[in-house]
């Protein structure tokens, strides 16, 4: 991060003494950045930090101590005397890992214990523990910034990809393509002989030849039929190939957005999402179908009126395309600043895609709130900068085209002038300078139907840079290499040592932890003490920074990611349901199913009474667009989802969560049904639902702090004693007789 | 957990630090809580209101609703602490950046001295109103371009094209 001036300067060692770790530094002590390291050996510690570079040096000692914490993206690590702090370094969280890993030997170096140096595969460049030799290192993430300086449009190329496939027909389109171009350009050249040969003899006295005129008119229609007919074959075939590389192209994007993991669309919009695989792609075919193809033609009718002019007389072709390297200057000229004007386009219109996404779902809380105004004006305000960037576009944009019209009557005068002169000259005939003025008159309507080809190129490589963004996107759950085969599972699960951040945010810190088949956990503790991200982590929705999850001994990273959790039954505290029947909702995990096990699953789960209640029974439309159902029924649906599976892993998050108790106690009924004899990680608020459990576990901001059965656990008095107490006290109030005056809300303190 | 309840107001509580360079708080009452940690409640929108006080344990024990109802010494302490915890460097300038495309690393000029940021997407520049911008670093630095307008043409051209 640090542009890397690190001082190369050894430390100054005394004779036999051993470095053992090494910490780099990137702040000094007033907090600004500057490289440093500090180094542990086997008597003292070293650092070197302050700007004049010496090393200042701290003994060892038994009664020293060390404190890592980090905010902001900054880690610190302190060193305390037993009366004072002695030192503090500060470095970048990038360095978390070598940063953890020298606490711990110097942690081990103080307390007196022989270091020992730890096997096993690290990151080259961070020091994180990898799973096995040259794996992707979770701490540096799979995406480093990949050094594409290429412009834009270079990215319009890497669409071969997706036209290869069509290549029998895009030839085919090509040699349409030259045929029909060949065709146009015949008849400005019938021009010459009709007028020196006609037009000019009978002007002087000579009578017109009527088969001749015939002869050079049909040869007009013919020319005409003929580049007629080539050019719509032509368009035709290249616009369904384009039409075909377009739907490829969506259906590549959403699969690749589908394989990403779980925290990819925690970090984007859904509106960006949706602009870009449908109205990008789209864009991408217009572009390819239409602008391409007749960039294309341009490009070879201007290329053979080149050939047939200089075939003419070269001194007037020269005149002629004189102004051609102007006008290629000035499209150059422009490209750049409307290429990124574009860019800047797409950007303000998914921020305005964004703002419907995120109102129109809300809208009920828009309007129970009352706040359509400040709705109106976040639109207003998405809408206002849109309307900037387009206008600072415009205005590159207005000055392109006229100017281009005027070089082209400039271009023209040229012609005319350089034209007469000759002719006055006897050097050439009038007829050659028709056919000139012919040919120029389309050679240059051409060029300036060519300079647009730099907006909409811009434009379509802008949106092929967005849709190859998500192409391009690693997910940070890989598939791995050689996925191990997953035969029979028992469905023991243990956690080694996991920790996880979220950007820079630790949320778990070193957990262990053992599940053994059948078993069922509930895993308690306040709302940020990292149930749910130790959950993600055993459905590897995301992977741990640090330590291992294993189910029956092997790495989850070794195990191919759809096979791993096609073992495990997914309840969520808000089911999602799909708009389709509810049949199809209960078989969304296993399509094949028949309906006696549709119908078994959902007894189980306690569904089938108010399914049958449903207007169409199972047939009946659920989800968005579909028949309503309360959070209850939705649940009961999705424990029937589960069960169908049957998976030998469970996790339930928060499950109980959102409905009433009568409710809860009906869908505990359905969980106990679907519980047994499955490894079942619990969490829940409500403690009462944790009943089942055959062991609790508390966490607490990101640790361990108790585990053990509810009766044990109460006996300790400790964090779930609390959390039990506070609960009971919340279910007193609540159920406390309405005659009795309950105590006013405490005033003027907020409940922490 | 530590005694109590937050105190509603910080009036009388003095600041100061220990010999370890923690923080310690002592109440109005005389009792002294040692180990506590400084948090802004508005770091970006009201810097200068709402300094909450942490305890070991992440519970707040004290809420300041302004540091000047603090003593002077205890105003500098605190000022000192948070000044300690936030590493939130400004942008002065962009000396180059390795592409248009995300993710790109841009060298910086900043107002603690030369760094470098690792954008890894355009949606990691969140715009503080209209001039001003916080912009996240990969890794979780968060840079503070205070007015874009105050920077060079260079500096603005480059960061332009990320916004």
């Amino acid at each position: 991060m640090i542009l890397d001036d690190r001082p190369s300067i050894e430390p100054p060692l005394a004779s036999g003494e051993r470095v053992l770790g090494l910490l780099e530094t990137d702040f000094d002590p007033a907090g600004r950045f500057a490289p440093g390291r500090l180094v542990l050996t086997d008597r003292r510690f070293l650092a070197r930090g302050d700007a004049a570079g010496q090393w200042s040096e701290i003994e060892l000692g038994p009664e020293l101590r060390l404190r890592l914490s980090d905010h902001g993206g900054v880690g610190t690590l302190e060193l305390h005397a037993p009366d004072a702090r002695i030192g503090r370094w500060r470095y970048l969280m990038r360095r978390q890992e070598q940063a953890a890993e020298f606490t711990e030997l110097a942690r081990r170096q103080l307390a007196g214990i022989e270091h020992e140096p730890e096997p096993g595969p690290r990151c080259a460049d961070c020091g994180a523990s990898l799973a096995y030799p040259g794996a992707p290192c979770p701490a540096c993430d799979a995406t480093e910034p990949t050094q594409d300086t290429a412009p834009a449009t270079w990215t319009l190329f890497r669409l071969w990809r997706f036209a290869r496939p069509y290549r029998g027909s895009l030839a085919i389109g090509f040699v349409l393509t030259l045929a029909s171009t060949a065709a146009t350009l015949v008849p400005p050249y019938l021009t010459m002989p009709l007028m020196d040969d006609v037009l000019i003899p009978f002007q002087n006295g000579q009578p017109i030849d009527p088969g001749l005129v015939g002869m050079y008119l049909g040869g007009l229609l013919a020319a005409a039929l003929l580049a007629w007919g080539l050019g719509w074959a032509r368009t035709y075939i290249l616009a369904l190939v384009s039409e075909r590389i377009g739907v490829d192209l969506r259906q590549a994007a959403y699969d690749h957005l589908l394989s990403l993991s779980v925290d990819f669309f925690g970090g984007k919009r859904t509106g960006d999402l949706i602009a870009r695989i449908g109205s990008e792609t789209d864009r991408i075919n217009v572009f390819l179908s239409l602008h391409l193809l007749d960039f294309a033609t341009d490009v070879l009718m201007i290329l053979m009126t080149a050939v047939i002019l200089m075939s003419i007389d070269p001194s007037l072709a020269l005149a002629t395309l004189l102004p051609l390297p102007f006008i290629v200057w000035l499209i150059h000229l422009v490209r750049e600043r409307l290429r990124t004007g574009f860019e800047k386009i797409d950007r303000v219109w998914a921020e305005v895609t964004s703002v419907l996404a995120d109102t129109i779902p809300g809208v009920r809380v828009v309007k129970a709130f009352a706040q359509e105004a400040h709705e109106s004006g976040r639109f207003r305000a998405a809408n206002q900068h849109n309307l900037q960037v387009n206008d600072r576009l415009n205005r590159t944009w207005s000055l392109f085209a006229p100017t281009v019209t005027l070089l082209t009557e400039i271009g023209l005068l040229v012609v005319w002038g350089f034209g007469i002169w000759q002719i006055a000259h006897d050097r050439i005939s009038v007829g050659v300078l028709t056919a000139f003025l012919a040919y120029i008159g389309r050679f240059y309507t051409r060029l300036d139907s060519m300079s647009r080809i730099v907006s909409v190129t811009q434009k379509a490589a802008a949106g092929a840079k967005r849709i190859f963004d998500i192409l391009d996107h690693v997910s940070s759950v890989p598939e791995p290499a050689d996925p191990r085969p997953l035969a029979r599972v028992d469905g023991r699960i243990e956690l080694q040592g996991v920790g996880f951040r979220y950007g820079n945010r630790l949320v778990l810190h070193d957990i262990d932890l053992r599940v053994e088949p059948g078993e069922m956990i509930g895993l308690v503790g306040h709302s940020g003490s990292g149930k749910s991200t130790l959950v993600n982590l055993i459905l590897r929705f995301q992977d741990p920074v640090t330590g291992v999850v294993r189910l029956d001994g092997t790495d989850i990273r070794d195990l191919g990611v759809a096979d791993y959790r096609r073992h495990i039954g997914l309840v969520l505290q808000e089911s999602f349901l799909f708009f389709g029947t509810v049949a199809e909702n209960i078989a969304y995990g296993r399509p094949g199913a028949t309906r006696a096990e549709i119908v078994a699953a959902a007894r189980a789960a306690h569904a089938h009474d108010f399914i049958l209640r449903l207007p169409q029974g199972y047939d009946s439309l659920v989800g968005e667009r579909g028949q309503s159902l309360s959070g209850g029924e939705r649940q009961r649906i999705a424990i029937a989802r589960a069960l169908l599976i049957d998976p030998r892993i469970l996790i339930l998050d928060e499950a109980t969560a959102s409905v009433d108790t009568e409710t809860e106690q009906e869908i505990q009924r359905a969980l106990d049904n679907l519980v047994r004899g499955r490894t079942t990680i619990a969490i829940a608020h409500r403690l009462s639902t944790l009943r089942q459990a055959d062991r609790l576990v508390v966490l607490d901001r990101g640790r361990v702090v108790e585990e053990g059965r509810h009766e044990d656990l109460l006996a300790a008095r400790g964090a779930y004693f609390r959390l039990h107490e506070a609960q009971a006290r919340l279910a007193a109030a609540q159920f406390a007789p309405a005659t009795e005056q309950l105590p006013a809300p405490a005033s003027g303190k907020t409940a922490s | 957990m530590n005694g109590g309840s937050p105190d509603a107001h910080g009036g009388a509580v003095t600041l100061a630090f220990d010999a370890h360079g923690r923080l310690s708080l002592r109440r109005a009452d005389g009792s002294v809580l040692d180990d506590v940690t400084a948090i802004r409640a508005f770091p970006l929108t009201a810097p200068d209101e709402g300094v909450s006080l942490v305890g070991r344990d992440g519970r707040e024990v004290c809420w300041i609703e302004t540091p000047a109802q603090l003593d002077p010494a205890s105003r500098d302490v605190l000022a000192t602490a948070l000044a300690e915890r936030e590493i939130m460097p400004r942008i002065e300038r962009i000396l180059s950046v390795s592409t248009f495309v995300t993710p790109s690393e841009w060298q910086l000029v900043t107002d603690r001295g030369e760094a470098s940021l690792t954008l890894r997407a355009e949606e990691d520049i969140r715009r503080l109103g209209r001039r001003s911008l916080l912009i996240a670093d990969r890794h979780g630095i968060q840079f503070r371009v205070d007015d874009i307008d105050r920077l060079d043409a260079g500096s603005r051209r480059l960061l332009d094209r990320f916004l």
